[in-house]
């Protein structure tokens, strides 16, 4: 008997302890602050710049802590759906105009936007080098329709690069769905970073966004070529979507709005302007927000509004009348 | 970067998350694991087999099914164990609980018709004997715990689609080498692998240790 108390007794002084440690874990994470969930895409999360935006952020608002969930446009919109994130940072206007019409999201804010880049290995067999994006995929097609061994690899997980990459392929004149069954045409499934791996070991060309390459490229893991850079085609624009409440009721509105309405001010538009200045020799993102209120200069303007901009009625607008809600001083 | 000043947290609540559950696990597990070792009954293989498969069950499978139930729109979404430290403890315990289940009742079996017979035999009545039982298979009960632990600390599936990855809340040793192998920083990939491995071996080692003095004190 004596033995089996002392056991109770040892059971009993261990889930005290465990259940004092969770108590204390779970005083020191709430202690009056507020969580903000965004859920956001890994181009954006995997270069940094949003724990950047995470740590500025909080210091200014100390009650409150920003969580970010990194996933592809996809999750990160289906998450935003379940009312399970605040608000979204995504890059597909497509998505997003779909994400909109179906009443889940308001308020939408251009914030950033950069290039995406085709890159592959310098040899260029298909001699791509310096051409256009649609010329440069046709090239590649002929080569992979020629040779028939691997020259391509596709991310074919409903990413917003993913999602470029479809409409560069439909641009070119090729159904995605089509090139998918062709011999070479290789579909990774995986993040930017492991199908730039994938290339840079297999000598493919892909469609990059220039921040994970230039990350990956820097810290030496690939010796893939920038080929075609810059250009309309390649625009990459990045928006912050906050969640109508009400369509789902669970949201934290109010909390997405401060939020929304600090990443389109100076502060973080500055910081945006400077990240990774410093490490890359290049900014990975250029900040939108002076662009859109000036209109200038009018040929990055005219491509951000031709790409990313919704129709209502007749007009391009960054977030249509019909979809903004409150007045929180975002659309001139 | 700004992971090693995340470090020591990362690692403590990896401590905290996968030590919850595999307690859980084995406060869970262990009378289940006895009842099913001592005691013969209709059904008793068919629950067995079922259990010993369920130990292998993906843990991406299990991470997306409670993400359905969690979520806001799924049946449990009022509960808020989405993106939370608890969500992750409850997906991690029922991962483990299978093996702390199925080791148990194996390892109480394998000591249980000789031992349990020379205790009955000696004088001691059902309970006494069954207690017999359970403490010559100790060390078959220790090494079911940190078998659960050392499953729980490794898995990535359930950490990362409950948990989220969320730095500061939800960030655990397997998504920080997930996240920071698809940032391309191998090298900090790496070393967060070691660490995690160290902590396993750590652990390990001294329950080992534990077990020789618990076992000691056990007959005093």
């Amino acid at each position: 008997m004596r033995r089996e108390t002392r056991i109770a007794t040892a059971a009993i002084i261990l889930v005290v302890i465990l259940a004092g440690t969770g108590y204390y874990v779970y005083w020191l994470s709430t202690q009056g602050r507020e969580t903000l969930t965004i859920s956001t895409t890994t181009s954006l999360y995997d270069t940094g710049l949003l724990d950047l935006i995470k740590e500025t952020y909080e210091q200014e608002h100390p009650n409150v802590i920003l969580a970010f969930i990194s996933a592809g446009t996809g999750i990160a919109i289906t998450h935003a759906k379940n009312g399970d994130a605040d608000m979204i940072l995504v890059h597909s206007p497509s998505q997003e105009y779909t994400f909109m019409n179906e009443s889940y999201g308001v308020n939408r804010k251009i914030f950033a936007y950069n290039y995406f880049t085709v890159v592959g290995s310098a040899s260029d067999v298909a001699e791509i080098n310096q051409t256009n994006p649609i010329l440069a995929l046709q090239n590649i097609y002929n080569y992979g329709m020629a040779h028939n061994t691997s020259i391509w690899v596709s991310r074919d997980d409903l990413s917003g690069t993913n999602s470029k990459e479809i409409a560069l392929w439909t641009a070119a004149g090729y159904n995605y769905t089509e090139l998918k069954d062709l011999p070479w045409f290789v579909s990774s499934g995986l993040g930017m970073g492991s199908t730039l791996n994938v290339a840079d070991e297999q000598s493919l060309y892909t469609l990059s966004d220039i921040g994970t390459y230039l990350k990956y490229k820097a810290e030496g893991l690939i010796t893939l070529e920038q080929l075609v850079g810059e250009g309309q085609e390649l625009l990459n624009v990045y928006s912050a979507i906050a969640v109508n409440n009400t369509t789902v009721s669970s949201v934290k509105f109010d909390l997405a709005m401060d939020f929304v309405q600090w990443v389109v001010g100076e502060t973080a538009q500055q910081l945006i302007a400077d990240y990774g200045v410093a490490d890359y020799g290049q900014g990975l993102f250029s900040p939108a927000v002076d662009i859109l209120e000036s209109e200038s200069p009018a040929q990055i303007y005219g491509w951000i509004r031709d790409y990313a901009f919704f129709d209502e009625g007749g007009t391009l607008y960054e977030c249509p009348p019909s979809w903004q809600v409150g007045e929180y001083g975002l659309y001139s | 970067m700004t992971v090693e000043s995340d470090l020591i947290q990362i690692t403590l609540q990896s401590l905290f998350v996968s030590g919850s559950a595999a307690l859980l696990a084995s406060a869970i597990g262990l009378p289940i694991g006895l009842l099913l070792g001592l005691k013969r009954f209709k059904g008793r293989s068919v629950i067995t087999g079922v259990i010993n498969s369920l130990i292998g069950l993906p843990t991406v499978a299990l991470g997306l099914i409670l993400y359905l139930m969690f979520s806001n729109a799924g049946p449990l979404g009022f509960l808020d164990l989405l993106y939370t430290p608890i969500g992750i403890i409850i997906g991690q315990t029922i991962l483990v609980t299978p093996i702390m289940i199925s080791v148990t009742t194996e390892t109480i079996t394998s000591v249980d018709d000789s031992i349990r017979d020379l205790a009955l035999t000696l004088g001691a009545d059902d309970k006494g004997a069954a207690f017999t039982v359970v403490r010559e298979s100790f060390g078959g009960i220790l090494l079911a715990s940190s078998a659960s632990f050392s499953r729980a600390i490794a898995e990535l599936g359930v950490a990362l689609m409950i948990g989220g990855n969320i730095r500061g809340l939800t960030r655990v040793l397997t998504t920080s080498i997930a996240l920071e192998t698809t940032r391309g920083e191998i090298a900090l990939g790496l070393g967060l692998t070691f660490i995690l491995i160290t902590l396993i071996l750590v652990v390990n080692a001294g329950l080992g240790l534990l077990r020789k003095r618990v076992q000691w004190w056990l007959w005093e």
